[in-house]
């Protein structure tokens, strides 16, 4: 009982690791951009939905989703065409830069929304849950739905479209691309509008279990970026594994420790830490040219 | 076809190419020759675009392409098969083709059973990723790579270096084949013997500088072993 409740809990907070963290295995795994402002793509997803609340009303989570899409993508392709670009090459300096831009950002929602946390209402039939041994809350049903839903999107896109291939091929050698024709800089704004796309929406799902402030993304980005890390880079699979694992396992060390949540996140911190030793590049290898 | 003028190209403050001049006419095979270290692969980029000319320009078909990016070079006939058969490690065979296949303009039918007749081996090798091909294999899709993007005119680095001998025999084969088919290529290579063979035209570079052109012809003399004996 104890155990299976605590696996549920961990899938949940999988899920919603694996969603912060899925956009960045684009951007920071196959591009090699450390993004901080990622984050604050999931808080511009987030107030997405707290916007079109009271415009579309109970629904406004699902129409959220695509339209938070387009507004992460967006702010993306922004930072990328005006900043990131001429940063390529210069780990530390985008470092910087991104950070700097997060700050920014957040003191932006803080202008236009204020400081408060506001919440949105998840619709109805979100309320509730279904009984398997232990409860499980509809809204978590339905991140873990998402979560799935996207990593199937993300793997058909990258394995059945044009768009995808082209996006491999320039990930795994970028000049042979190059010469086969591949417009490089196009495949990188794409990279870039996708990876921030899905962090708008991995805001949305966010509303679903806790309120909405401008610093909620910053919450999740180092998180997401061991989520990355842990699974290799630019490895889909890798990213699902670890973001599962890393949910598990916090769960547990928090249900069997006494002074939980922050034990939980030095053990988990450890573990990854140990686990680098090991494997320093990750679950699953892919070499890539961005980081080396 | 080919037309470089007066390129001068460095890595930083490190200047590799001093002032290279070069033509490769219409449906030629030139052989860019010369010890290791003097600037042949730095001139294939810098003709490709991969890397940037401080000066000079190159010109193709009348159209100077100094400016251009690099597939945008691509898009306009150059097809380019750099140094150590490099292809997408982790794509099949047939994905690494595809890729290459789908940026070309416009597509004639037929091209890519082409290429496969250059090199039957590969039909049997579609669905295999390319990371786990044999060396002389890889070297192969990275010919069939460059030549589905449909090039008027294939610059190919060192493409037999460190490759199995029976292979070796394979690539050069489909060179000749496709000389004789009328494309124009210019072909980085280190044994004066296969040069002799396949050569309309040679070029000799010096620590970035030409020091030698001439028909294939003068490659026997001994002048021209003396500039490339090690």
């Amino acid at each position: 009982m104890g155990t299976l409740n605590q696996l549920v809990i961990g899938a949940s907070i999988g899920a919603v690791l694996l969603l912060a963290s899925l956009g960045l295995t684009f951007t920071f795994g196959q591009m090699g951009v450390i993004n901080m402002a990622h984050g604050e793509f999931i808080m511009a997803g987030a107030y997405t939905a707290y916007v079109l609340q009271p415009l579309v009303g109970e629904q406004a989570v699902l129409v959220a989703l695509p339209v938070a899409f387009a507004v992460g993508g967006v702010l993306g392709l922004i930072l990328e065409r005006l900043f990131i670009r001429r940063f390529y090459g210069r780990p530390l300096d985008t470092l910087l830069l991104t950070w700097g831009i997060s700050l920014i950002l957040q003191q932006v929602a803080r202008d236009v929304f204020g400081a408060p946390n506001v919440q949105v209402t998840a619709p109805g039939w979100l309320t509730g849950g279904i009984d398997v041994g232990v409860r499980i809350p509809y809204n978590r049903v339905f991140i873990l739905v998402l979560a799935v839903g996207c990593v199937a999107a993300i793997s058909l896109y990258l394995s059945k479209l044009r768009q995808g291939r082209r996006m491999r091929a320039v990930m795994q050698n970028r000049q042979l691309a190059a010469v086969s024709g591949v417009a490089t800089g196009r495949v990188d704004q794409a990279t870039f509008f996708i990876g921030s796309g899905l962090a708008g929406v991995a805001g949305v799902a966010l509303t679903l279990i806790g309120p909405v402030g401008p610093t909620l993304g910053s919450g999740y980005i180092v998180d997401a970026f061991l989520v990355v890390v842990a699974g290799g880079l630019g490895q889909l699979r890798g990213a699902v594994i670890a973001a599962f694992a890393l949910g598990v396992l916090n769960s547990f060390v928090e249900f069997w420790t006494a002074n939980g949540a922050s034990f939980a996140k030095v053990v988990v911190f450890a573990v990854i830490i140990a686990f680098l030793q090991f494997r320093p590049q990750g679950m699953f290898v892919l070499r890539s040219r961005a980081l080396t | 076809m080919l037309e470089v003028r007066d390129l001068q190209v460095s890595y930083g403050r490190a200047q590799v190419l001093f002032g290279v001049s070069l033509t490769a006419p219409a449906g030629s095979l030139v052989c860019l020759m010369g010890r290791n270290g003097v600037g042949k692969t730095t001139l294939l980029k810098a003709i490709m675009g991969v890397l940037p000319a401080r000066s000079g320009t190159v010109g193709f078909d009348g159209r100077e392409l100094t400016r251009l990016k690099v597939h945008e070079r691509v898009r306009l006939g150059l097809g380019y098969v750099p140094q150590g058969h490099e292809t997408f490690p982790q794509l099949t065979v047939a994905e690494n083709l595809q890729v290459a296949r789908e940026t070309a303009g416009n597509r004639r039918a037929g091209v890519v059973d082409e290429a496969f007749d250059l090199f039957p081996a590969l039909r049997g090798l579609l669905k295999r990723r390319a990371g786990f091909l044999s060396g002389g294999q890889q070297q192969q899709l990275a010919i069939a790579r460059a030549l589905v993007t449909e090039p008027r005119m294939l610059l190919l680095d060192e493409p037999t270096e460190g490759i199995q001998p029976s292979i070796v025999r394979e690539i050069e084969e489909a060179i000749r084949q496709l000389h004789a088919a009328g494309l124009t290529i210019l072909l980085v290579e280190q044994y004066l013997e296969l040069a002799l063979r396949l050569a309309d035209r040679f070029v000799i570079l010096d620590a970035g500088e030409v020091v030698r052109a001439g028909p294939a012809g003068e490659l026997g003399d001994e002048s021209v072993r003396r500039l490339l004996a090690v």
